[in-house]
């Protein structure tokens, strides 16, 4: 969670002096979500994401470095600058692809699981999406087919009350998403997104559920984002167009999970003051390697601008 | 290698390329709404679901959207899927899979993750169907980079083209016309591949070049055997692929005739043979003796009425008009009208 936070926080600065250009969703705020759900899983279980999925794609394994070198639009970034931060993958640790369609992978999360079972393999699929998703047909048409042939997948709806500008209020008449999935008699819980360790609990339930032949599971975390939709902020040139409330940020900053988990952690005397130092200061070094690792790399070549169209 | 050939229907061609290449690829299974039901795909599945299993032939929910991406994501996984949809119609609530998703994907990843799948968009037209159950959206598809569009107009490229498409790694859309489900041709026996992105001389000519795909070709063939009666020599191509186009073959031959003739299935504003005739103007209009001429659907939703039906679509009729007005046409260079 201190590995994405960090990772989140280092951009800010450098998307508002324009050193770095791409749309970039932050994940600050959500970092238990994909935390928590991510240490369920195993190496060859597979995940999809979303717009906002730096978050995913570490806790998944994927490298710090090549994350950080997409968002430059390096020829080392993990899509080979051809994809920016909405366009993110680690085939080899299993993160299948983030796109910034909403809803945009919940099908093809879908379809993983479907070779799962048609290949007879224990292997879980995730698919990660937001409370804007559940506006969108496709999720619909996705349960139902889920539950019909009793698929390994995990819907992980990241319900951070926001779509976009537009408050949850305005998009549903109940801020109830974990009931869609009910009448399609799909197990599903409403759960506290901010706390890592309910989100690993009910994250390993499901797995458990989904390896038994037994899924799919619908999940839904209540969580919110600490930054704008896009960008640091919602602020667009000067105005003020983000329209959450400022107290309603400050309840949320005092219920960060990185600062919970960490309260927990001293609690119970699992680690120091210390300890908790040691962790930041390690990510702290990461991330400033990764920072420099793609500054130094290279552009894409422009002879190499219509590269990757087909695979041969 | 030997290879048995007899006559084979065209829907049996396809069958026959879906038998073998299960039989032969445990990656590669059949999704789709009515997948099972010749009510929906004509007997180009017969005996599939027999041999395979629920677990490999998947009839589905009316879930166009949902089951296409199911596909793309299969084939994101390592599997080989062919999703059928029974009119290409209904397919156009799987845009956002196919133009979003499996288009872009091996770009946008930087060739790091791929998506071999086949989507197969029947055309199922006439019968006083309309507007809603007789499009053909080919040209749609051309459009998108990242997406190969086969067209096949005979038995034989029906079965070496779904073999192929299934063999690619890229995402193919096949697109077959139901109207050719009853024709017959050649077809080996074995397993086969007609290479994507090649066009094919049907008939060889030196008065002027007939550029045809899938369903126009049967016509155009008609239109080439009476004109030669008229002692006009046509020469006839079948693009088989309309995306890649296969410019190569196409300015040989009007390096040759000097005249083209360009008659597609789908409409006339931004299509196939656009394309073709931009193609042509942009490389070879050195070579042109007369103006490029197109026969395609008007642009116009199809009609119910059979009366309005038969002026909607174009015939072989419609095709030797507008070949003798290229013949007669005078050279381009002038600009004349």
């Amino acid at each position: 969670m201190v590995r994405i936070r960090l990772c989140e926080e280092s951009l800010v600065e450098l998307i508002l002096k324009g050193e770095i250009k791409c749309p970039v969703h932050l994940y600050s705020g959500e970092e238990a979500v994909a935390t928590g759900v991510c240490s369920a899983l195993k190496l060859t279980d597979y995940i999809f994401g979303t717009h906002r999925s730096h978050g995913h794609y570490l806790a998944k394994g994927g490298t710090l470095a090549k994350l950080i070198a997409e968002i430059y639009g390096k020829e080392t970034g993990c899509s080979k600058g051809r994809g920016g931060s909405m366009h993110l993958v680690a085939v080899e640790k299993g993160m299948l692809g983030a796109v910034p369609i909403v809803a945009g992978t919940i099908s093809l999360a879908l379809g993983c699981a479907l070779a799962s079972k048609i290949r007879k393999e224990k292997r879980v699929t995730i698919s990660f999406f937001g409370d804007g998703a559940a506006g969108e047909g496709v999720l619909y048409e996705s349960l139902n087919f889920a539950a019909l042939k009793k698929l390994p997948i995990i819907f992980v709806c990241e319900n951070n009350l926001y779509s976009t500008h537009m408050s949850i209020t305005e998009c549903r008449v109940k801020n109830d998403i974990f009931k869609i999935a009910e009448p399609f008699g799909i197990e599903s819980y409403k759960v506290d997104g901010n706390d890592v360790l309910q989100v690993y609990e009910a994250a390993r339930r499901a797995v458990k559920i989904c390896r038994k032949g037994k899924g799919p599971v619908f999940l839904e975390f209540m969580t919110y984002r600490l930054r704008g939709h896009v960008g640091p902020d919602d602020n667009v040139q000067g105005l003020h167009t983000d329209i959450r409330p400022k107290e309603e940020i400050a309840k949320w900053q005092r219920k960060c999970p990185i600062k919970k988990f960490g309260k927990f952690l001293l609690k119970n005397k699992i680690l120091t003051e210390k300890g908790l130092k040691n962790i930041n200061q390690q990510a702290e070094k990461e991330v400033c390697k990764a920072h420099q690792f793609a500054r130094r790399s290279p552009f894409p070549k422009k002879e190499e601008l219509n590269k990757y169209v087909f695979k041969d | 290698m030997s290879s048995k050939i007899r006559m084979l229907q065209y829907s049996l061609a396809i069958n026959e390329a879906l038998h073998q290449m299960m039989a032969v690829d445990k990656s590669v299974f059949l999704i789709g709404q009515g997948v099972k039901s010749p009510w929906y795909v004509g007997n180009t599945t017969r005996g599939i679901l027999a041999k395979f299993g629920t677990n490999r032939v998947i009839d589905t929910p009316v879930s166009e959207n949902a089951i296409t991406g199911a596909a793309v994501g299969a084939a994101i996984s390592g599997m080989r899927p062919v999703v059928v949809h029974p009119r290409i119609d209904f397919m156009m609530y799987a845009l956002d899979p196919i133009i979003n998703e499996a288009a872009n994907y091996h770009y946008m990843f930087g060739g790091k993750s791929c998506v071999p799948v086949v989507i197969w968009g029947i055309v199922n037209r006439g019968g006083e169907q309309a507007a809603q159950h007789s499009q053909s959206l080919h040209a749609l598809f051309a459009h998108i980079p990242g997406l190969k569009v086969v067209m096949p107009a005979t038995a034989y490229d029906a079965k070496g083209l779904m073999i192929s498409a299934i063999k690619d790694n890229n995402p193919v859309i096949y697109i077959d016309d139901r109207w050719l489900y009853a024709t017959e041709g050649k077809v080996p026996k074995d397993i086969y591949s007609v290479p994507i992105g090649k066009a094919v001389i049907r008939k060889r000519g030196r008065d002027v070049t007939l550029v045809s795909v899938s369903y126009m070709m049967i016509e155009s063939m008609r239109a080439t055997q009476i004109l030669q009666k008229d002692g006009i020599d046509v020469e006839l191509i079948d693009l088989r692929t309309i995306k890649p186009l296969d410019g190569e073959l196409l300015l040989k031959s009007i390096k040759k005739t000097g005249r083209m003739m360009i008659v597609d299935g789908g409409w006339k504003t931004g299509g196939v043979a656009a394309e073709v005739s931009a193609l042509i103007s942009e490389s070879g209009f050195k070579y042109l003796k007369a103006p490029i001429k197109r026969v395609t659907l008007p642009d116009t939703p199809a009609p119910a009425s059979s009366r309005l039906e038969k002026e909607y679509y174009p015939t072989s009729k419609n095709i030797i008009l507008a070949v003798k007005e290229v013949i007669k046409g005078k050279g381009c260079h002038g600009l004349q009208g």
